[in-house]
């Protein structure tokens, strides 16, 4: 290998994998922000700059539709970060516990929604919160609650909520196994010497383990981010391309489906389905850059 | 954590704890099957009671058997997925040995390159993948899943697999070399047996996602002979709305495949999640 010969086995190697992921990922994902920088005329492509975005930004018709929809999202992930991380943790710090017994059986079985598809879960949720079955209502009943019973899924000002914690039941194990991973790394030696100084228990927890498992914490946010900012399958199973009732659970993905396929009337436009795309695309580039640059770099990243 | 610390009361609200969330994790999966295989009346009147002789019906699922095409569907998801499991696997590791084993201009370069895609989603570039798909003629094929999944699980298996292949013993590939094997031997033969559970857990990462995915053969290839099982069972399941039997019976059908799956590879799901791997 001395001898200035090409090896030609590194670009053999290197080749199917470059190929498919450059044709398949990277170049669609440049046209289509090329894309969304045309317009169809007449049945003719033609070059329109901005004009897309300017539709989309301010013409009344799309904006209301775009920040809708982009209020929905962010909701979504506030709903994501305020419940389904804490609950994650909470679980991860219990099953951690070391003189806990059935922890592998509690681990898989508190998983096992996360392995459903969306279309499962969102079906079997309408059908559990549908007023004509009672299900909800009767388990209400049974703690004496049923006067908090409303049919969620239809009502404007619970939909989204309601979707986003369906979700949240859903995605719950990641965090979980994410954090329980985190918290078993943390070596014995430094909870001993937390021990010694009178700190156990939950301000163990608060003081010792929580500070070390930070950087998962970072890395679950920005999964989360990146998932509730394509997120879709779950709104489109459970109610449909047009995110009702009444727009209240339309999300990026949902508007962007709707926009690039057409509904009912309205004829797809793949060209404003770019600019949408174009949208999701920085807003995920955004979070990803704070994750990167803003959070990651500045959390201490302990020696253990 | 000694004996004396673990006081009896805390135990019994951390078992509490879990329990509780155990419960709420199973109920709507369990509600669902025992009512699929009840009459209609029953799944209204007693929704939460197990079929007893006088309830247990399987009118559900001889609709569906009767009106959807679930063995078809299933036969489809099954061929995408592993087909895109068997490109994600041998490409990635192709990919991951050419980065890890040799240094060369551009490696690291390359390895960013890669690495892009694990935080970008596809689904931003679905209009021109659709485009893409229809001017090559691959539209409502299984070929255009394939491919699609194909990227999508690249990434994170050249990055994981990479990680894996750099603790590969080099006495062990110089000794090969020193014998007369070719490269391609010697990851074939010697890294690839190597590096197996780490290519076990890459599989079982991507295939819960390639087979739950409603986006792509909704997008890429809605016609009826090459749905996917998640795509068909919203289709039965939005045609079949006001038929609750049927409903069901499809949902139960929809989850037991991913059941079974899943009681095979938890371990190795659950020892891949935890293992660091994704850090």
């Amino acid at each position: 290998m001395q001898r200035a010969r090409i090896r030609w086995h590194i670009p053999v190697f290197l080749a199917p994998a470059v190929l498919v992921y450059t044709t398949i990922m990277i170049f669609p994902l440049f046209n289509t922000l090329r894309l969304a920088l045309y317009s169809k005329v007449d049945q003719e492509r033609i070059y329109v700059g901005l004009d897309n975005f300017r539709t989309l930004f301010f013409d009344p018709f799309w904006s209301e539709q775009f920040w809708n929809a982009l209020g929905n999202n962010f909701w979504f992930f506030i709903v994501h970060m305020l419940v389904q991380n804490p609950i994650g943790v909470a679980l991860a710090a219990i099953l951690s516990h070391p003189r806990l017994r059935f922890a592998a059986l509690y681990r898989s079985a508190i998983f096992i929604p996360t392995i459903l598809s969306f279309v499962i879960v969102g079906f079997a949720w309408k059908l559990i919160l549908s007023p004509i079955w009672g299900i909800a209502p009767s388990m209400l009943d049974f703690v004496g609650l049923k006067s908090l019973f409303a049919p969620w899924l239809g009502k404007e000002e619970y939909a989204l909520t309601t979707l986003a914690l369906i979700s949240v039941w859903q995605f719950v194990g990641i965090p979980m196994m994410l954090i329980y991973a985190a918290l078993l790394s943390i070596p014995d030696e430094i909870l001993e010497a937390g021990e010694v100084d009178g700190i156990t228990g939950l301000s163990a927890f608060w003081k010792i383990k929580l500070p070390l498992i930070l950087p998962s914490i970072g890395i679950i946010s920005i999964l989360t981010f990146v998932g509730n900012f394509n997120a879709f399958d779950l709104v489109y199973a459970a109610q449909g391309a047009l995110a009702g009732p009444d727009f209240s659970t339309d999300i990026l993905g949902t508007f962007m489906y709707r926009t690039f396929f057409g509904f009912q009337l309205q004829l797809g436009d793949p060209h404003m389905g770019s600019a949408i795309a174009s949208g999701m695309f920085a807003i995920i580039l955004i979070g990803v850059c704070i994750y990167l640059f803003g959070i990651q770099t500045r959390m201490r990243r302990y020696q253990m | 954590m000694n004996k004396a610390r673990t006081n009896p009361f805390n135990n019994i609200a951390m078992h509490g704890a879990l329990i509780l969330y155990t419960l709420i994790a199973l109920f709507p999966v369990f509600v669902i099957l025992i009512n699929s295989f009840k009459t209609r009346k029953a799944i209204f009147r007693e929704p939460l009671a197990l079929p007893d002789a006088d309830t247990f019906s399987m009118i559900g699922y001889q609709t569906v058997l009767k009106q959807g095409d679930f063995f078809l569907y299933f036969q489809n998801s099954l061929i995408v997925t592993v087909a895109s499991l068997f490109f994600v696997l041998l490409f990635g590791a192709m990919a991951a040995f050419a980065l890890a084993e040799y240094r060369f201009k551009g490696n690291t370069l390359m390895g960013l390159y890669l690495a892009l895609g694990i935080m970008i989603p596809i689904r931003i570039g679905t209009v021109a993948i659709l485009e893409m798909m229809v001017a090559s003629g691959l539209v409502n094929t299984l070929w255009a899943l394939i491919l699609v999944y194909t990227a999508q699980g690249l990434p994170l298996a050249v990055f994981i697999l990479c990680e894996f292949m750099r603790q590969v013993s080099d006495d062990l590939k110089n000794a090969a070399r020193v014998d007369g094997l070719s490269e391609y031997a010697i990851f074939f033969q010697l890294v690839l047996p190597l590096v197996r559970p780490a290519m076990a857990t890459v599989a079982v990462f991507n295939m819960i996602p390639i087979w739950n995915d409603l986006w792509f053969p909704l997008i890429l290839a809605p016609a009826e002979e090459v749905k996917t099982l998640t795509l068909g069972s919203q289709v039965f399941i939005g045609q079949f709305v006001t038929d609750w039997n049927a409903v069901l019976s499809a949902l139960s059908m929809a989850i037991l495949p991913v059941l079974v799956l899943y009681v095979i590879f938890s371990r190795q799901l659950i020892r891949g999640l935890t293992s660091g791997a994704v850090k």
